[in-house]
């Protein structure tokens, strides 16, 4: 496995001011990896850090092969990025910031090439300023890619868009990766780390606190599963007997039994053999969410 | 190659904002007009007070305005959009696809350029339509010094945009020194009129300095020491451009 990113206690000051305090982490080529926290948390110093957009002041970091601090007009060639908050001249029409950017690469593909890739062909005399949300991200997604990089950092991708615009921009996510590209993507939405990335560092207080798949960040952060039915069964005891159950709370005919494991199937099978086949059973598991609300103290801005 | 490409994307980007282009190219011949139509271009005769060094109005007008038409764009085009782009992220954006910080200042160089001839042609013919004026000694010498303004006013406008931190107050200090430099920088009033301290304001101005290397070529007119102020507002501007050059 190929590290393309190695960050070892990465800090980050302005005067007295501590952007990010530690921070370590890698990312094995051909992965997403995402970078979640609140605001203020950390999270777009720690990337612009490890693009060379800005000096780390403490740690070692390696990008590439290459150091940030001191290798960075090289590394930003290599590789793509994504912006928090930038923008393009409102008057540039997309095929010319398409150009402008896939010539910073002689080893890109050509810019024609690009423009039809992402779908943009038909919006290639349209300006940057006419475009909508979505179509502006697509745009900043074609001009990520478009010095053909190995990596590529994406800050926010969908901050301000609307539910369908922010599922076709992570569709060009999941694009990017199948070209064979490694992505780190910052986002401080639940559900976008949890439908794209492979591996997540959640970023809190400028510390990493948790790094983990998705599941092994469920299983080591987020409590407990919630199985909710209705019975009139008088006595539930063999329920608290199951291994998976850590708790049984009864409110006339309606239970709830927390868990962790294959609670629902236990439950399910145990109750069946007990002749009850209740049709309201349901199941809350934990979400990536519970594990952010636990590791973070819920303080999520 | 790549920085010719950046500079061509730039100059279309002004030529599509209409308002700029009106502003930069049609102030000048405006202001040139008005100055004309109040003063013809009668020379003082003997004995009489010596006004616009002596020559006629127009005369002394019209390479003083080749002068202007470079400061108004490398002073209040330049800056605006540099900041402007500095404020919006574009100027981030280019950052971290490896653009340079010499490639924006090329790009706003050639700009300036490409715009400042444009705008001086259209003064010339304009000029020559209306009034009849002394012709310049040596076009050739007079297109030399245009090039040095060009490079001198768009270090001094690509310094402005480096340190003013917005749009705004880019656009009010070019229009502020814009206006100060065509009062007092010889472009405005005859510089005979203005009082002392006009004239020791004048002094540090970059346009007054501007004016008379324009009317040494064209005129004849000896312009003291004004090559080596401009030259040194050249270099001093350039230098603090790049110094206190900022993405974001």
């Amino acid at each position: 496995m190929t590290l393309v990113v190695e960050a070892q206690h990465l800090q980050k000051r302005y005067g007295d001011f501590v952007a990010v305090e530690d921070v370590s982490f890698s990312v094995a080529e051909g992965e997403i990896f995402g970078i979640l926290g609140p605001n203020g948390a950390g999270k777009t110093t720690t990337v612009e850090c490890l693009q060379g957009l800005r000096k780390s002041d403490g740690g070692e970091l390696a990008v590439l092969g290459l150091d940030p601090r001191s290798e960075s007009e090289e590394l930003r060639r290599q590789i793509g990025s994504q912006l928090q908050e930038s923008a393009l001249p409102d008057r540039l029409k997309v095929w010319e910031a398409i150009k402008l950017f896939s010539s910073r690469n002689p080893g890109g593909p050509p810019w024609e090439h690009v423009l039809e890739q992402w779908n943009l062909a038909e919006k290639r005399d349209a300006s940057f300023g006419s475009l909508s949300g979505g179509q502006q991200q697509r745009l900043f997604v074609a001009l990520a890619v478009a010095n053909a990089p190995k990596l590529v950092f994406l800050d926010e991708m969908t901050t301000g868009l609307d539910p369908m615009s922010r599922r076709v921009t992570w569709d060009l996510i999941r694009q990017i990766r199948e070209m064979g590209t490694t992505v780190v993507l910052v986002t401080h939405f639940m559900d976008e780390a949890e439908n794209l990335c492979d591996r997540i560092a959640v970023i809190d207080h400028k510390r990493v606190v948790a790094i983990d798949t998705v599941d092994g960040l469920i299983e080591a952060h987020a409590g407990d599963a919630r199985v909710t039915f209705s019975t009139d069964l008088p006595d539930l005891s063999f329920l608290e007997a199951l291994e998976e159950v850590a708790g049984l709370d009864r409110n006339g005919r309606r239970v709830t039994v927390t868990g962790h494991g294959a609670l629902l199937a236990r439950v399910a099978v145990a109750l069946d053999s007990h002749g009850e086949t209740p049709v309201d059973m349901d199941v809350k598991r934990a979400s990536l969410e519970d594990v952010f609300l636990n590791i973070t103290g819920g303080n999520v801005t | 190659m790549k920085t010719l490409q950046l500079a061509w994307v730039e100059l279309k980007l002004f030529l599509r904002e209409p308002l700029t282009v009106v502003f930069s190219l049609a102030l000048p011949l405006i202001i040139l007009f008005v100055l004309g139509g109040v003063f013809g271009n009668e020379p003082s005769g003997p004995g009489e007070e010596l006004i616009y060094r002596g020559v006629g109005p127009m005369s002394y007008y019209v390479p003083a305005y080749l002068a202007l038409v470079v400061a108004s764009v490398s002073v209040i085009s330049i800056p605006t959009h540099l900041a402007g782009n500095r404020e919006r992220g574009v100027l981030k954006r280019f950052h971290a696809s490896s653009i340079g910080a010499w490639e924006v200042a090329a790009a706003e160089l050639a700009v300036a350029f490409v715009l400042s001839l444009a705008s001086g042609i259209l003064l010339l013919i304009a000029a020559n339509l209306v009034y009849d004026f002394q012709p310049a000694d040596s076009m050739l010498a007079v297109f030399g010094v245009f090039a040095v303004l060009v490079v001198g006013f768009a270090s001094f406008g690509i310094f402005l945009g480096a340190v003013l931190p917005t749009a705004r107050a880019a656009q009010a200090v070019g229009m502020l020194v814009w206006f100060v430099m065509l009062f007092l920088g010889g472009a405005g009033p005859p510089p005979e009129v203005l009082t002392d301290v006009m004239r020791q304001v004048a002094d540090f101005t970059p346009l007054w300095h501007a004016v008379l290397i324009t009317q040494e070529a064209w005129l004849g007119l000896d312009a003291g020491l004004s090559w080596l102020v401009f030259g040194a507002i050249t270099i001093v501007s350039a230098v603090l451009a790049l110094r206190f050059f900022r993405w974001e």
